[in-house]
């Protein structure tokens, strides 16, 4: 398997950029989709992809050594998609078929419909699960493989992911990260006037993992949590990402609340393609 | 514990979860097995695995969710993950993560239920699993397999492993009479014909296979010659056999130790009515909760006896 791909810091902009124009024209063009929840994520998946972190190979997706990247959001198959799309898990062009019938980019991620795909997810709160059973079998097989799964803030609200934090701090599962996509919004409203997750870093060093507080949308941020993650021995860890539901599209940002679930409208399309510089 | 089944000459047996823990732990040195336990090992008997595969055992603690997405997970390396819990925790508990995280993936995730049905008596209703197979059944992709005795779990939980895809094993708690006392031939989806006759059939399984043959002893005595089927497989169903049944006999009863909605009951009927409408009678728990008691008192408050069975059939055979 090749080495994973290190790119300096004006080529992962560049990227994360890229990804964030294939978000919006997708939705938009599927007139569907969670773009805002997608947005959050970006600076996190274009440095797992692009910035050394993941080792992959996408013309052997199902290499037993691989690294695993699992997105128990699965809302943010956009997001996700476009990350995969750009490492050559598949032609570009075909994201914009998402949603539509025939594609193997469904509304959430169908691991048995498309390459790079790690689980199906989109019943919230189960990739935290799975991937400790992928980071399970690293051990009884003895692979240096490493495990990552992003799950948001609401998601956290299921009873499940608590279960999951239980076991993997309690095992000591150190090549197995956790990242929460913390944009503070759920579908109606703000998670911190639904269900407060505060304070979730002490919650999870109470479950016994290893945790680090991080701006998600600082690339450098993002990359020295992942190093951290990589060199945390004998604890499974937790990166808390505080990110913007929508960053990069003004119209978004502006009411984080009001616009989950919603691609955005054709005529606003151009403004925010052009805030997030996509001609590049 | 064991059942008072009046008539049956045939030995008392192993309970089939032993059967079923003793096989896996037999069959553990193909290194792919790997076992999650909802910390119920040593009443699902995966303890014998847990003793000479403790690398390749995990007790997930009694949170069943968590334990059927590490199984998904493991599956997903290439594992072959047994989750095993008591039944109604792991199918009515996890249901929504063996939807998605197993079912809707395909993953080759085995699924063993221990201690179903109302037959496990004193611990009452809560514990008892009495939705589980219609559950297994409502998803696409799933082999559902009730065995019926010991030597049947044995070749049913080696066929559960060598089968590619998700499957949902049920067993019981109490030991069980013996139905194959030279062993079992136990191939997914195909159906046993224990004994031949042309009246009635009598379609069963679990521990109502034992009964059936009970009840057929007690018909054939009245001049009624019936046919035992032990429908092991509830999910592929064995089109084939019912659709003999149903053109070679007078009518068909079915037995199962189920709600009567969506079990093998149901599925059987679907059968009848698109290949043979025949007579139908149905023996199960009915559309209504158990309570606890011995296991015996149980069966017979809720009718699920060999006379319960033999009525059934005389009933069919009436009209």
């Amino acid at each position: 398997m090749p080495s994973a791909r290190s790119e300096d810091r004006t080529e992962l902009e560049a990227i994360a950029r890229r990804l964030r124009s294939h978000i919006v024209t997708a939705t938009t063009k599927a007139g569907s989709g969670h773009p805002s929840t997608s947005l959050s994520m970006v600076e996190i998946i274009a440095t797992l992809y692009f910035g050394g972190v993941l080792r992959y190979d996408p013309a052997n997706p199902h290499d037993p050594d691989r690294d695993r990247f699992i997105l128990s959001k699965g809302h943010g198959a956009p997001g996700l998609y476009a990350v995969l799309a750009e490492a050559g898990f598949f032609p570009v062009a075909d994201l914009m078929t998402l949603r539509e019938m025939g594609s193997p980019l469904e509304g959430h991620p169908n691991m048995c419909r498309l390459p790079g795909v790690e689980a199906s997810t989109g019943s919230l709160g189960q990739g935290y699960s799975i991937g400790i059973g992928h980071a399970l079998a690293a051990k009884v097989d003895g692979r240096d493989y490493r495990v990552y799964v992003m799950v948001g803030d609401g998601e956290s609200e299921q009873g499940q992911v608590w279960e999951a934090a239980m076991y993997a701090g309690n095992h000591g599962l150190d090549n197995l990260t956790l990242i929460i996509d913390r944009n503070n919004n759920q579908q109606t409203g703000r998670v911190n006037d639904i269900q407060p997750l505060d304070p979730l870093d002490t919650k999870l060093e109470a479950f016994g993992l290893a945790v680090r507080t991080i701006d998600g949308h600082s690339l450098d941020e993002v990359a020295s949590a992942f190093e951290w993650a990589r060199s945390t021995t004998g604890q499974a860890q937790a990166i808390v990402a505080n990110t913007i539901k929508g960053k990069g599209v003004s119209l978004l940002e502006a009411a984080q609340d009001k616009w989950h679930g919603k691609p955005i409208p054709k005529d606003e399309e151009a403004k925010a393609l052009a805030e997030i510089g996509a001609s590049l | 514990m064991s059942f008072n089944i009046k008539r049956l000459k045939l030995e008392e047996g192993a309970a089939t979860r032993e059967a079923f823990g003793e096989t896996l732990a037999e069959l553990g040195s193909d290194e792919r097995i790997c076992v999650v336990d909802g910390d119920v090992n040593n009443s699902t008997f995966t303890n014998h695995f847990k003793d000479r595969y403790p690398d390749r055992f995990f007790n997930a603690g009694i949170a069943e969710s968590n334990m059927v997405g590490i199984a998904a997970g493991l599956a997903g390396c290439g594992k072959i993950p047994v989750a095993s819990s008591f039944s109604t925790f792991l199918m009515s508990n996890a249901f929504d993560q063996i939807r998605m995280s197993v079912a809707f993936p395909n993953q080759n995730v085995k699924l063993v239920g221990t201690h179903a049905g109302i037959s496990i008596g004193e611990d009452g209703p809560s514990q008892m699993a009495v939705e589980d197979v219609a559950l297994a059944c409502s998803l696409p992709g799933f082999a559902v397999l009730v065995p019926a005795d010991g030597p049947s779990a044995a070749a049913a939980t080696k066929a559960m492993i060598e089968h590619e895809g998700p499957v949902f094993m049920r067993c019981g708690r109490p030991k069980v009479p013996v139905v194959y006392p030279n062993g079992a031939d136990f191939h997914i989806g195909k159906a046993n014909t224990l004994r031949e006759g042309d009246d009635v059939a009598l379609i069963a399984n679990g521990i109502m296979v034992a009964m059936a043959l009970d009840a057929a002893e007690a018909l054939a005595s009245e001049g009624v010659q019936a046919r035992v089927i032990d429908m092991h497989t509830v999910k592929p169903i064995d089109v084939e056999t019912i659709e003999r049944a149903a053109n070679e006999t007078r009518g068909i009863v079915v037995a199962e130790e189920h709600l009567a909605y969506g079990g093998l009951g149901a599925t059987v009927a679907m059968v009848v009515a698109e290949r043979k409408p025949t007579r139908l009678g149905f023996v199960n728990v009915g559309d209504t909760y158990a309570t606890s008691g011995q296991p015996d008192e149980i069966l017979e408050r809720y009718g699920l006896t060999p006379d319960a069975i033999a009525d059934a059939a005389r009933r069919v055979l009436k009209d």
